[in-house]
C-alpha cells in the first residue's frame, strides 16, 4: 500500500504529532510525506530525515501558507490518484482538512485511530472514549486521522528521503487567513510534554491558578493543563483544556490538582502512564484512575510539594 | 438569508454509555436521548443571527429515526422556524449525512449552514467539512465567534495553541465549538408554539442519495480499565514517590 502523510509543521520544524502518523502509516506500507506551505525548505529537510519516510513532496505555494482546507484539500485529493491511503494527525489542522479530502474522494473517513489491526481494519474511540470500535473499510482508498498519543513516534532523524516538488493548484478563492493569536509559552507543548500539571475548578480564580499551578509546573519542567470547568470559569485560556472536547494527552506523569475527574476530563488523560491526583474530596472519581492519590487541601499541599522538589 | 442547522439526536451527555455484552455496540435501550450539545450551540447561534436581523429564516434538519422529531421540536421551541426530518433507522455515516444535507441545501439555498463540530456518540468530527467540500463552499470549523457582514463571514476558530481568524465567502459552512455561546432553554409558551410549526418528514430516496455504509463495525468493546492505585499519606510521601520515578 502507498500512503501519503500530512506533515504538521511551523515552516521550520516538523511537529511531533507527525511522527506518530508516520509510525501508523508505516504499518500500512510505503510512506510519502507531504509538506505544504510557503517558505518551507527547512520543514521539507526535516521531514526528509524522519525514519520510514521514502519521499517528501514539497508543495510550496502562498495559497497553502495557513493550511486553509479549501486550498489544500484539492491538492491532496489530486495527489491521491497515486496513493491508497491518506493519513493526518488528529490536530486542529488534521481534523479540519481530512474530512474535506475524504468527501472529495467519496471516502468515509476513519477518525482518530488508536491502532492498525489490518490493512483496512482499525480501532477508534467512540462515546468520548467510553467504548472502542473496531471498524473495517470497504472504500477503495483510505482517509484516516491518527491519535498521536496512541502510536510510538518515528525517529526524527536517520531517514534520507528524496524530495520532489508537487505542483500547487493555487487559491480556490473561497477563504482567506485574517490572523492568529497563538499563545507563546516557555513551557513545553501540552500534547507533547513528558509531565503535565493540570488544575481544576477548585483553584478559585485565574490568579490563584497561576500562583499555585505554575510554580509546580515550572519546577518539574511540565506543561500546564486544566479541566473544562477551570477553562469555562476563565482561569486559563481555552487551549489549556484537557478532555474529550479539548486536548487528548498521554504524558509519562499527569498531576491532577483539584480536579474531580468528570468522564469528559478522564477521556482526555486516562492513557497517561502515571496519574497523580491531589484533591481534598476523598470520593472524587479522579482517585479511581490515579496511581497515587493524596487527600489534602491543595492550597497548602501544592506550595509544600513545590518547595520540597 | 436562510440559515440551515443540522441536528442529531444522541445519548444525553450526562449518561455514561454502556457497551453491550455481545460487543455489537452501545446499549441505547431506555437511555435518555437529547440534542447533540454542539448542535444546540449551533441552533442558538442561528437564533441570535435571526434576532440581529441577519438571518431571515432558520431551518433545522435531522437525519435519524422517527423519534428525532422530538429533537427537532426542541429546536423549534428554542426558536427555529421549520424542520425537516430525513427519516432513517439505524446508523448513518457522516459521508451519507453530508450527501443528504447537500441535497437539502441544493433545494433550500441557505446563505449559511451551522453544524455542531462533532456528535458526542461517534465522535467523527466530519459532517461540516464534508458538506462544505460537497457544496464546493468554504468551511469555518471549531468556531468560537461568528461575524456576518455583507457577503462574508469572519470566523474565529479554536486551533491548537490558540485562535485563528478566517474570512469566508458566503454561502459557507461553520461548525460550532463549545465556547461559541451558551444555548437558551425553551420557554413553556414556546414549547407549545413549536407544536404547530411545520415539520416535514422525508426519506433518503426523496433526495436520491445512497446511504449504504462504507465502514463495517466488527466489534465494540470496553476501553482498558485503569485501576485505582494507592493513597499516599502526605506531601513527603508523594515527593518520595516522585523521586522513585526519577522526576524529582
Amino acid at each position: 500500500m502507498k500512503t501519503l502523510v500530512w506533515v504538521e509543521h511551523d515552516n521550520v520544524s516538523v511537529k511531533d504529532a507527525t511522527l506518530a502518523v508516520v509510525s501508523a502509516a508505516s504499518l500500512l506500507g510505503e510512506v510519502t510525506a507531504l509538506v505544504a506551505g510557503t517558505a518551507i525548505d527547512e520543514a521539507v529537510a526535516a521531514a526528509a530525515q524522519i525514519e520510514g519516510v521514502t519521499l517528501v513532496l514539497r508543495a510550496d505555494d502562498p495559497a497553502y501558507g495557513n493550511a486553509l482546507a479549501e486550498n489544500v484539500a484539492p491538492l491532496i485529493a489530486a495527489l491521491m490518484a497515486s496513493y491508497d491511503a491518506f493519513l493526518a494527525p488528529t490536530t486542529s489542522n488534521g481534523k479540519n482538512l481530512a474530512p474535506r479530502v475524504a468527501a472529495l474522494l467519496d471516502v468515509m473517513q476513519i477518525s482518530d485511530i488508536l491502532s492498525v489491526e489490518g490493512a483496512r481494519t482499525f480501532t477508534r474511540p467512540i462515546y468520548a472514549g467510553n467504548a472502542i470500535a473496531t471498524v473495517e473499510s470497504s472504500d477503495a482508498k483510505l482517509v484516516i486521522t491518527v491519535r498521536g498519543t496512541a502510536f510510538p513516534k518515528a525517529s526524527a532523524t536517520g531517514g534520507a528521503a528524496s524530495i520532489k516538488d508537487a505542483e500547487g493548484l493555487g487559491d480556490a478563492g473561497l477563504s482567506s487567513f485574517l490572523g492568529a493569536e497563538i499563545a507563546t509559552s516557555e513551557r513545553p507543548e501540552l500534547t507533547a510534554a513528558k509531565i503535565v500539571v493540570s488544575g481544576g475548578r477548585a483553584l478559585k480564580d485565574a490568579e490563584t491558578f497561576s500562583t499555585i499551578i505554575f510554580p509546580l509546573a515550572d519546577k518539574l519542567g511540565a506543561a500546564v493543563g486544566a479541566s473544562r470547568a477551570a477553562v469555562d470559569a476563565g482561569y486559563v485560556p481555552n487551549d489549556y483544556q484537557v478532555g474529550q472536547t479539548g486536548k487528548i494527552v498521554a504524558p509519562e506523569v499527569y498531576i491532577a490538582v483539584g480536579i474531580s475527574g468528570a468522564i469528559q476530563h478522564l477521556a482526555g488523560m486516562k492513557d497517561s502512564k502515571t496519574i497523580i491526583a491531589i484533591n481534598k474530596d476523598e470520593d472524587a472519581p479522579i482517585f479511581q484512575v490515579a496511581d497515587f492519590g493524596l487527600i489534602a487541601d491543595l492550597f497548602t499541599a501544592i506550595p509544600e510539594l513545590t518547595s520540597k522538589l | 438569508m436562510r440559515v440551515v442547522v443540522p441536528i442529531k439526536r444522541v445519548i444525553d451527555y450526562n449518561v455514561k454509555p454502556r457497551v453491550k455484552t455481545d460487543g455489537s455496540g452501545v446499549d441505547l435501550a431506555n437511555v435518555k436521548m437529547s440534542m447533540n450539545p454542539f448542535d444546540e450551540i449551533a441552533v442558538e447561534e442561528a437564533i441570535r443571527l435571526k434576532e440581529k436581523g441577519i438571518a431571515t429564516e432558520l431551518l433545522v434538519v435531522s437525519i435519524g429515526p422517527a423519534k428525532a422529531q422530538e429533537t427537532l421540536r426542541t429546536a423549534l421551541a428554542m426558536g427555529a422556524d421549520r424542520a425537516i426530518l430525513v427519516q432513517v433507522d439505524g446508523d448513518v455515516e457522516p459521508l451519507a449525512v453530508a450527501k443528504l444535507l447537500k441535497a437539502v441545501a441544493d433545494e433550500e439555498q441557505p446563505g449559511l449552514i451551522i453544524t455542531g463540530k462533532q456528535a458526542i456518540d461517534d465522535d467523527s468530527n466530519q459532517v461540516g467539512q464534508m458538506l462544505a467540500a460537497l457544496l464546493g463552499r468554504p468551511q469555518g470549523t471549531f468556531a468560537n465567534k461568528i461575524d456576518v457582514s455583507g457577503d462574508r463571514v469572519v470566523v474565529t476558530r479554536e486551533v491548537d495553541g490558540g485562535l485563528q481568524t478566517v474570512t469566508l465567502k458566503l454561502p459557507a459552512v461553520v461548525t460550532a465549538d463549545l465556547r461559541l455561546n451558551e444555548p437558551r432553554y425553551a420557554s413553556l409558551p414556546n414549547i407549545m408554539k413549536a407544536k404547530s410549526k411545520p415539520l416535514a418528514v422525508k426519506a433518503p430516496a426523496d433526495y436520491n442519495v445512497d446511504i449504504a455504509a462504507r465502514l463495517k463495525t466488527l466489534k465494540v468493546s470496553e476501553p482498558p480499565v485503569r485501576t485505582a492505585g494507592i493513597k499516599v499519606q502526605d506531601v513527603d510521601a508523594l515527593v518520595a514517590k516522585l523521586k522513585e520515578m526519577g522526576i524529582a
